[in-house]
């Protein structure tokens, strides 16, 4: 561990040196390893890809794990078709600029093919997604995809292993899993069971945005505050867009937003902004009063256990 | 949340877990302490009201804080382990709020192996139950070196200071015992919040901290850190660098890893020199442990994942048969002649059972002969292992001297294991 008399604030990444290391350090240390782990012991991984900051993180991880080879694992996106247009090119700008395989699993597929029933063009496509994720996990024959979800998020994954087994129906069993002690990962299933794996699991949104901060990892630019027609639903801020069209008494209203998660643009609300760069994001995370999810995902907001449930049922 | 300090990237990080029996409290002392620091979002602490009116708890449950599953509530238990991360603006802290329940020991021992200090909670009425025992037994093994207890519930008992002496004492005992030398105990009610975050009024006669300033008074240290060994680098995974050149990446053990450091590759037992030490970053000339790295050798040994680097001085032992402790999760026994997978770093073998030596018993912390380890016990095995394990004891390294025993069939994870007797035995 850093002794004292060395610097602490100072990182100059090409200097050699006694640098000190500190808990971004350690965080990134410990994804390094987990991702690395998971790509020795499984056969067949996948990355889970949204364009979201978390998943951002984990895709520049997994460049500092595997570089300079290619990554021994293909990404996939889950495509719920309610997209932010910024979003979509993000994912595209970043899978071409880094020359690895990207799997689109279409929501649309599922909904076409008679898989999920289909909700209508404003309705909201979030949970769909689980049928389409399990789908593509057995058809490409995975068994483990890496996420980017972390323990902070919400009370249900607090309780979930970094290695999270997933049983041939792709369910997790909160009252069955299995022992991870110290950082002996074990990445064994057997065919037709999955892991779900998460090298973020300990990281906090504000180490996230410090860690965006510090290593200077692109986001899509909607995390950052902009003027935007939003109106105001169940409490949230839903832009105005192809998906989501003002309702009875409800005014359309021109704000400076950003938006704090990225999901099913019918579902993912905005948040009053102003903060345009990353290191104001960095202050009015640190200051924030309400949860990130709390904020922003109507989907957590059907019922106590929301997240629970839907993770029983393989959701990521 | 600190608004003071976020610019910095806080180092100083202490990792903890509640140890304790069920109803002792434990859930709601973590509700306490997080709500009384403010580390809840509102909207988290509105979740948490509103789930204690439909449930119909009366006052506010903050065990419902950290207990966030469905039946968890229901049952009003913790099945599983909840980690919970909080800032001071002296510290960090991982939090694991682990179950009481003998049943879940599996989820505790989860919880515990990456800990460094204990919150150990004991109900002030009950005093020390043989839970209580087992959980602190299991602790220490792990190598948690440092106990902060809380005797809670006293208001319950009008705060008598006499009780709170009697409990201190077998408290202390049992530390002593189990060769935890750092013990601070502290009388609260996470209930109405004595002494957990503030003093409060309730207990003139306690002189000491509160459990929130113990927390910050403890000594940090990450687990993975300086232990009682040299230099050891697990390796996890080969890189393939431009041209011929190899690199092997791992995270570091034991002690700092410097280029130019003298090597030994094992099992196979070759010296050699470390070339460079790197992240995707850059060179670096010295990796603290807990570090992911890559390095380069100087000889092109035939090196792969499971193998270790380690330095030429105090190398750690290559041997297919050892002496460990195990704490055994399986709902069937274990048995001589059992053959299992273990995972010790990064390398897997299947091994067997040659020997089952004794139980550890937790009423009088002694070992005692026994042929079959049955759910929940602590015991002392001989393992002989396919291919050769590169070990050391689990008192000086928790990341050498650790492995876990896994079911060949579903690759359930059956077991806990420490290279070499319990540590917290009487030596010699």
């Amino acid at each position: 561990m850093p002794s004292p008399n060395e610097e602490t604030t100072a990182r100059d990444t090409t200097a050699r040196g006694h640098k000190a290391f500190n808990h971004l350090d350690l965080l990134e240390s410990q994804a390094i390893f987990i991702m690395r782990e998971v790509a020795a012991e499984c056969e067949r991984p996948v990355l889970l890809f949204s364009g979201g900051k978390d998943s951002a993180v984990l895709l520049h991880l997994a460049v500092k794990a595997f570089r300079p080879a290619g990554f021994p694992f293909p990404v996939m996106h889950v495509d719920t078709g309610h997209n932010f247009p910024e979003v979509l090119s993000f994912i595209d700008e970043t899978i071409t600029s880094l020359g690895e395989r990207l799997i689109v699993a279409k929501v649309q597929d599922s909904i076409d093919k008679g898989r999920v029933a289909d909700p209508g063009e404003n309705g909201s496509r979030n949970r769909l997604q689980t049928t389409t994720l399990l789908d593509a996990i057995t058809e490409h024959k995975f068994d483990a995809a890496f996420g980017g979800a972390r323990r902070d998020e919400d009370k249900a994954r607090a309780k979930e292993r970094v290695l999270s087994f997933r049983d041939a129906f792709g369910q997790w069993e909160p009252r069955k899993q299995r022992p991870e002690l110290w950082h002996l990962y074990q990445g064994k299933v057997l065919p037709g069971e999955h892991l779900r794996a998460f090298p973020l699991s300990d990281w906090t949104e504000l180490d996230i945005w410090q860690y965006i901060a510090r290593e200077k990892i692109a986001l899509p630019s909607i995390y950052y505050a902009h003027e935007r027609d939003v109106v105001e639903r169940d409490g949230m801020l839903l832009a105005v867009s192809q998906f989501v069209h003002p309702q009875d008494g409800e005014a359309v209203q021109r704000l400076s937003v950003r938006f704090r998660t990225v999901g099913d643009a019918t579902l993912t609300g905005a948040v009053r902004s102003t903060a345009a760069t990353v290191e104001e994001v960095v202050d009015e995370v640190a200051g924030a009063r309400v949860s990130e999810r709390g904020a922003t995902r109507g989907d957590d907001k059907f019922s106590e256990t929301a997240m629970e449930d839907r993770k029983r049922e393989g959701y990521f | 949340m600190s608004t003071t300090t976020h610019r910095e990237e806080t180092t100083d990080l202490l990792r903890f877990a509640t140890v304790g029996s069920v109803d002792d409290g434990k859930s709601t002392l973590i509700g306490r302490l997080l709500v009384d620091t403010k580390q809840l979002f509102d909207d988290q602490l509105d979740a948490v009201a509103e789930a204690s009116v439909r449930r119909g708890t009366g006052e506010v449950d903050l065990s419902f804080v950290t207990d966030g599953l469905r039946a968890e509530r229901e049952q009003g238990i913790t099945i599983d382990v909840a980690y919970r991360y909080a800032a001071t603006p002296s510290r960090k802290f991982v939090i694991a709020d682990c179950p009481g329940h003998v049943q879940y020991t599996r989820n505790m021992a989860t919880g515990a192996s990456t800990a460094d200090l204990a919150l150990v909670v004991i109900d002030a009425q009950s005093g020390m139950k043989e839970q209580t025992r087992r959980h602190c037994c299991i602790a220490a093994l792990l190598g948690v070196s440092e106990f902060i207890v809380c005797v809670n519930k006293m208001d319950l008992i009008d705060w008598d200071a006499k009780r709170f002496d009697a409990v201190e004492a077998d408290v202390r005992d049992l530390a002593a015992a189990l060769g935890v030398q750092r013990v601070t105990v502290v009388p609260v009610s996470a209930l109405l919040g004595d002494n957990v975050v503030e003093h409060g009024s309730a207990s003139p006669w306690y002189r000491g901290p509160t459990v929130l300033g113990a927390l910050e008074l403890a000594k940090a240290g990450d687990w993975t850190g300086d232990d009682g060994t040299t230099t050891r680098l697990p390796v996890q995974w080969v890189i393939r660098q431009v041209g011929e050149r190899r690199s092997y990446a791992g995270m570091v053990a034991g002690a700092p890893l410097v280029a130019g450091q003298r090597v030994l590759v094992l099992p196979l037992g070759k010296e050699t020199t470390v070339t460079e030490v790197s992240t995707y970053d850059g060179p670096l000339d010295v990796a603290a442990p807990g570090i992911s790295v890559s390095v380069d050798l100087e000889h092109d040994f035939d090196v792969t994942r499971g193998d270790m680097i380690a330095d030429v001085v105090n190398p750690p032992t290559v041997t297919s048969a050892i002496e460990a402790t195990v704490c055994w999760f399986g709902a069937q026994p274990l048995k001589v002649g059992d053959r299992i997978r273990l995972k010790h770093t990064t390398h897997s073998t299947p091994a067997r059972v040659t020997a089952i030596e004794s139980v550890l018993k937790i009423d009088t912390l002694s070992l005692a002969p026994k042929e079959e380890l049955e759910e929940n016990e602590i015991g002392v095995v001989h393992l002989a292992t396919a291919t050769p394990l590169v070990v050391d004891d689990y008192s000086k390294n928790r990341i050498t001297g650790s492995f876990v025993l896994i079911d060949e069939k579903d690759h359930t994870t059956l077991a806990a294991g420490l290279v070499g007797l319990p540590q917290i035995l009487p030596q010699g």
